[in-house]
């Protein structure tokens, strides 16, 4: 049996599954709210005479009957089934841009979304308030996170290692990778408290805290657009994670983001 | 580990993938379908005005625009023309004989024509409209100031609340009228208007003529089109549904700050 190593703090397995639970459901009524105008634009307002970036809509074709479709920078794209036009859990044909399998609530239901989306934005906020302060506090983000000279210096051999699906093994394996740490941190130091900035920019309320400071980021529609980029960035990283804990053992990386107790890949050994 | 093996386990993956997807939509719909769980979400909403109020401060200013951003067509959104008798007959008119009576919690309670309301000290903003579906819209809007009316009137200091109540029929039976409600802080506030112009005109009858309130700080369907009537009150509990609002008592926040 090889040995078990703590490896993830009681605090931290606490504030992911809390993070998992919330980032899940804010991803999923936001869409859901993202519905109910389903445009994204760049500017201070949505008629600015411009066209929007992205468009997901459904529409009648000539050949055949009504379409779902995606348009992009004025490119279209058929979208039918998924994006547009999709089958409720009902049965019904629904124009809606983003199917029921993805949204909560799961029909066309925007106070109930909001109303979501706001009591886990709050717990989003707070847990990551609670972790910043934790991780500083329990040196938890010098120790962990923040990669060493050395790592750096090797960062073009990590690179590879990933693209060969070579991962650590031995004493390395108690440690995270540079890449690894690099993630977290672009996660945790950009994409999260972006998401929730740009979040902020489209409360009519909180644009009043300081005369302007939404047009920094290219007003109120382009923060809205920021918003929606970013949570699929955060989408990207969650499928990248979740496919790294599977190829590099499943069970032992849940087990200690469960229990905290990691068993260390033994060394390889020379064929 | 051999090909069938792996196969089997990305079956299976797939599928606890698949099985815990499932359960959790089914779970949230069965939360926002029960009578507890949106009291649980509500806490959001308070929590946000509670921390919005706090940060922002009671009288901080909705950030105002140059002629440039003005949007080409401001859109309609919600009623664009109210489907009701008395309503056509004041339009036909040009609401020459339109009347807007407030009263409820005011020691002067009284009836204002529109040159009565035009006579009431008044503002223009170049403001941004922002709907709760998610699209913008920036307007120029002119209107008599709320804070003018209520000092005419004689707001009583136990008023919590300002209601207004419009002419647009919601439903079928022409029964639900929209109303909205608004509290103190935003009834005083320097940018809280009601507006009688849109882009230096009349306002139009598809964006709430003749009156609108003009709330800057929060979402559209705060912004009460086809005012009729103001009543200063303590509480809405007893006003229609008791949420204080035509789309407040259909789930919607009463605070939409956010």
């Amino acid at each position: 049996m090889a040995e078990l190593y703590y490896r993830h703090t009681l605090a931290v397995r606490v504030m992911h599954w809390i993070n998992v639970v919330a980032l899940t459901i804010l991803f999923m009524s936001g869409l859901m709210i993202f519905n109910a105008h389903p445009r994204l634009y760049w500017g201070k307002s949505s008629y600015t005479g411009r066209p929007p970036i992205l468009e997901i809509g459904a529409r009648e074709s000539p050949e055949s009957g009504v379409i779902g479709y995606t348009t992009i920078f004025g490119r279209e794209f058929r979208t039918t089934g998924v994006l547009g036009l999709s089958t409720e859990p009902t049965g019904r044909v629904a124009a809606r841009a983003f199917p029921s399998w993805l949204t909560i609530p799961d029909f066309q239901w925007l106070s109930m979304a909001r109303a979501w989306h706001f009591f886990f934005a709050w717990i989003l906020v707070i847990n990551g308030l609670c972790y910043i302060v934790y991780s500083i506090w329990s040196r938890h983000l010098r120790r962990d996170l923040i990669p060493t000279r050395a790592q750096l210096a090797k960062i073009g051999q990590s690179i590879k290692d990933h693209l060969l699906f070579r991962h650590e093994a031995g004493e390395a394996a108690t440690r995270y990778n540079v890449l690894q740490k690099l993630a977290y941190l672009i996660v945790i130091f950009v994409l999260l408290p972006l998401v929730i900035l740009m979040g902020l920019a489209m409360s009519p309320r909180i644009d009043t805290l300081f005369t302007g400071w939404v047009d920094l980021f290219g007003g109120r529609q382009s923060a809205r657009t920021i918003h929606f980029v970013a949570a699929w960035l955060i989408v990207a990283f969650v499928l990248i994670h979740v496919f790294q804990v599977i190829v590099t053992g499943l069970w032992n990386n849940l087990r200690s983001m469960i229990t905290g107790r990691y068993r260390i890949p033994p060394e390889r050994s020379h064929e | 580990m051999n090909d069938v093996a792996m196969k089997s386990r990305r079956r299976f993956l797939t599928r606890l993938a698949a099985g815990a997807g499932t359960l959790l939509l089914a779970g949230c719909e069965r939360l926002s379908e029960s009578s507890w769980f949106p009291k649980v979400l509500s806490a959001g909403e308070r929590l946000s005005h509670a921390a919005q109020s706090l940060v922002t401060g009671r009288k901080a200013m909705a950030q105002e625009f140059s002629e440039a951003d003005l949007s080409p067509t401001f859109r309609s959104n919600g009623t664009a023309e109210p489907d009701s008798e008395a309503y056509a007959a004041l339009a036909a008119k040009g609401f020459a004989d339109y009347r807007l009576d407030v009263g409820g919690l005011v020691g002067a309670p009284r009836s204002f024509s529109l040159a009565d309301l035009r006579a009431l000290d008044s503002r223009t903003q170049i403001t941004r409209h922002d709907c709760v579906e998610g699209w913008s819209a920036i307007g120029k809007w002119k209107g008599a100031k709320l804070s003018a009316l209520l000092d005419v009137v004689k707001a009583k200091p136990e008023a919590r609340y300002v209601v207004f109540y419009c002419a647009d029929p919601m439903s079928e039976d022409g029964k639900d009228l929209y109303y909205e409600s608004i509290d103190m802080d935003d009834a005083w506030h320097a940018q809280t208007i009601l507006a009688y112009e849109l882009n230096g005109e009349a306002l139009p009858v598809k964006n709430g003529a003749p009156l609108r309130l003009r709330v800057e700080r929060q979402l559209g369907y705060k912004h009460a089109k086809y005012v009729m009537r103001i009543e200063l009150v303590e509480s809405f509990a007893h006003i229609a549904g008791g949420n204080g609002g035509y789309w407040e008592d259909q789930g919607y926040q009463w605070y939409a700050g956010i």
